[in-house]
């Protein structure tokens, strides 16, 4: 609609003011402009995930979005990321095409009044969200994405990311700027350590937070949250313990009763925050590890995968507790996170064997048991872990051998899943090409129209191949994940 | 003390052949509570786990064990809600009563639930002797269905010839098999029933030896493999494998005591992983072997 176009158009000039306040240098503003105009759209697809409706208004400001978006691709062709442009502003409309085909069957399409309801409905949601992502400007997608993953995010870590998009300093607290770098650039990694960092990230805001005058608390800081979160999901798609994390926090922020002062109030934040890591976290390691070493034997071969802190923590703890076993890591590329497990497994003194993946089939004979780390459960009782984990649930079932994962209730999440595609991260595809002897086969790969290079996080392992979920509620089988869930929801 | 308590313990087991040995064990603690001489509720329940152990080094069943656990978690519930020690006891004794008739009547219920299962011209694959397979066929029975039953042996103790003997004077045609012709005899027959001495959380069972060979071979024939357990058989234990077992379950207790290299000696029970079994029938009603890690949150968290 018109006011839809002139809003739009304000909200341009509005952002282009900003910009020249700053002075910009960076390379990519008048490109990152027009993104961040059809990015905002972009984005409102996936906040609008649980609102699939579309109207025609809506229609028609995603094609003025996708107009401007290629406007801007042939303005900026002379900057080097042009490529990465173009294939962003295919991906936009590609992104936008599924969504806008989606109708809700309850929507009388031929009464208007009811039609005209929910697009002033959707109009002002759209605004809502629209003023929350032109706040944060969009990291471009790097490279060609293979076709089936078309619908995630693949981002370069080749320049940091103060280099790749501009930060408003005014609306993202510094030390969430420290965090989704040390994200993007892989410095903090495994499930713990980014739930942990982002809750320490969070003590740092609240205690720096002071309530605008006329304003709530409770209803305050939670919107002030909202930018640092899709900032966040921006630097590194956001785990399922995160999101837990996130939800617990904004419960809390929202149960604050308006009478508390601010000092209470953001004490008594900062000691539920508290809790909640040590609780969930250091608690439920500890209570894991002791069940868990009921299930470590004298003469075991215990085989892990990758990195894990909490099976770590349990090698280590039987270790100390005299339990004689020796411990094979199977690791894989391009993370080899394997040789963490080792050098710490290592210095307790612990008997290892170290394989890379290809080798899995011949030394699982070899084998006791699997003891597996995962990043989340599923409800459906599908494990969520590294790339390669449910390879190795599947030779393990094989060769008979028990596999067990090691979860802390916190990781538990709703969602349901049954393939590896649906929702994934895609790494830096930079990261598979290798050196050997001085020469690099895959350097030019970008230039190769066809060639796809597929660096995927996360993969989903069936509940059919885990014999044993060990929790901090004691030992489980995998489909009782939804029984957990629903305890769970009975006690908060 | 104790040795009263296991001579009651033992009274009851050869008075009463018919009673699961899981409720003479609540039986005898229930008397023992009774004559317990305690000051303090810690005394107490210090007396009752002493009193447990050395019911299961009588008898290392796993019923015996998962009876007294529950018996002590239901005692620990209910002290949390009076001060003063003798009413509490009082009321302890009385729920222990009424926890006693509960799971006097949880055979009767399986009974009830499972034999509706067995249709009329079934040949139906059992082994050893367990009452709560034998009340099943007699209800069946008694609903006037057509069928016949094929019972193993079971050694070292050829139980499977008392379940014969029994079933033969049920009017029941039945034919005693060797433990080794399970896989020669599973084409024939319709259904597989076993009893349970113990069920543990990941939906699987402990049972006589021979069980889960029993339970492949049906599942490599596609036969249905039902389980019929009351719900005191519910134990807080998560095998892996055969290896996983505690030992204490799978020998018996004069076995332990004597024996010097346990690996010569034949152990009495065996694990049948839940992925064999198609449905379990208890008191708590027809469960899936997942749901009944489900059950057992419900009672034990």
């Amino acid at each position: 609609t018109k006011e839809e176009k002139q809003r739009l158009r304000k909200e341009k000039k509005h952002k282009k003011g900003k910009k020249e306040d700053k002075g910009p240098t960076e390379k990519g503003t008048d490109k990152e402009k027009k993104a961040v105009s059809s990015s905002a759209l972009q984005q409102s697809p996936s906040s609008t995930v649980d609102k699939p409706s579309k109207s025609k208004a809506e229609l028609k400001a995603e094609r003025r979005a996708r107009q401007d978006a290629e406007r801007a691709s042939k303005q900026g062709k002379k900057e080097p990321g042009s490529q990465a442009s173009s294939s962003k502003s295919k991906a936009p409309a590609s992104e936008l095409q599924p969504v806008v085909k989606r109708l809700p069957e309850h929507i009388q399409v031929d009464d208007p009044a009811m039609v005209k309801k929910l697009a002033k409905k959707l109009e002002r949601q759209l605004l809502q969200s629209l003023f929350i992502f032109l706040q944060i400007p969009l990291r471009s997608d790097y490279g060609f994405k293979v076709s089936l993953f078309s619908h995630l995010h693949q981002y370069s870590r080749k320049a940091p990311l103060t280099q790749q998009i501009s930060i408003p300093a005014t609306v993202i607290h510094p030390s969430i700027v420290r965090l989704g770098l040390q994200y993007s650039q892989g410095i903090v990694a495994g499930s713990n350590a980014r739930s942990v960092a982002l809750l320490h990230a969070f003590k740092q805001v609240i205690q720096d937070y002071s309530t605008p005058p006329n304003e709530e608390l409770s209803r305050d800081l939670v919107n002030k949250l909202k930018p640092y979160i899709s900032f966040l999901n921006q630097c590194r798609p956001l785990s399922a313990s995160m999101g837990n994390a996130i939800k617990y926090i904004k419960k809390e922020i929202s149960n604050i009763p308006s009478q508390c002062k601010e000092e209470e109030a953001k004490k008594k934040l900062l000691s539920c925050i508290d809790n909640y890591v040590n609780e969930k976290i250091t608690l439920a390691a500890k209570a894991i590890s002791e069940c868990a070493i009921k299930k470590i034997c004298d003469g075991d071969v215990i085989l892990v995968y990758g990195c894990s802190s909490l099976v770590n923590h349990i090698l280590c703890d039987a270790f100390e507790k005299q339990r004689k076993f020796r411990v094979i890591v199977v690791d894989s590329r391009p993370r080899l996170e394997g040789r963490e497990a080792l050098r710490r497994l290592v210095k307790r003194g612990i008997r290892c064997t170290y394989v890379l993946i290809s080798a899995l089939s011949y030394i699982l004979p070899e084998v006791s048991k699997v003891f597996l780390g995962a990043h989340a459960l599923l409800a459906n009782g599908y494990v969520m872990s590294r790339v390669g984990t449910s390879q190795i649930a599947l030779v393990a079932k094989a060769y008979n051998v028990p596999v067990l994962v090691c979860c802390e209730t916190y990781k538990f999440c709703e969602r349901v899943q049954t393939d590896s595609f649906v929702s994934n991260e895609l790494d830096d595809p930079d990261d598979l090409i290798v050196t050997r002897r001085g020469k690099t086969q895959l350097e030019a790969w970008l230039s190769i129209q066809s060639l796809r290079l597929l660096n995927l996080v996360y993969d989903v392992t069936p509940p059919d191949f885990v014999d044993l979920v060990i929790t901090e509620l004691g030992m489980i089988p995998c489909t009782s994940v939804p029984v957990v869930l629903r305890v769970k929801s009975v006690d908060q | 003390m104790n040795k009263m308590l296991v001579e009651y313990f033992r009274r009851q087991m050869s008075q009463d052949p018919d009673m699961a040995s899981a409720v003479a064990a609540i039986r005898s603690l229930l008397e023992f509570l009774k004559r317990d001489q305690s000051e303090t509720l810690q005394g107490l329940r210090e007396n009752l786990t002493h009193a447990i152990e050395r019911l299961e080094e009588t008898d290392s069943s796993v019923a015996v064990s998962s009876g007294g656990e529950l018996f002590l978690r239901f005692i620990s519930l209910t002290s949390l809600e009076h001060s003063d020690l003798s009413q509490c006891k009082n009321v302890m004794v009385e729920r222990g009563e009424l926890f006693l008739k509960k799971i006097s009547l949880s055979r009767g219920k399986v009974a009830k639930l499972c034999h509706t299962f067995i249709k009329d011209g079934a040949k139906i694959l059992t082994h050893s002797s367990s009452r709560v397979v034998l009340k099943v066929l007699e209800n069946a029975a008694a609903d006037k269905k057509r069928f016949t039953v094929y019972v193993t042996e079971s050694q070292p103790d050829s139980a499977g010839q008392q379940m014969a003997d029994k079933l033969r004077r049920l009017n029941i045609p039945v034919i005693v098999v060797l433990d080794a012709a399970v896989g020669y005899i599973m084409e024939k027959v319709d259904l597989v029933i076993v009893g349970a001495e113990g069920v543990v959380e990941s939906g699987g069972i402990f049972n006589k030896i021979g069980t889960y060979q029993m339970a492949v071979c049906s599942k490599a024939h596609n036969k249905p493999f039902y389980v019929v357990a009351e719900s005191f058989k519910f134990v807080r234990l998560y095998p892996l494998n055969q290896e996983d077992v505690p030992h204490r379950f799978k020998y018996k207790a004069d076995t332990l005591k004597t024996a010097e290299d346990l690996n010569h000696e034949h152990p009495m029970i065996d694990y049948t992983p839940p992925s064999l079994i198609t449905l379990l029938f208890t008191d708590l009603g027809v469960l899936t072997p997942s749901a009944v890690s489900d059950e057992l949150i419900k009672l034990y968290l």
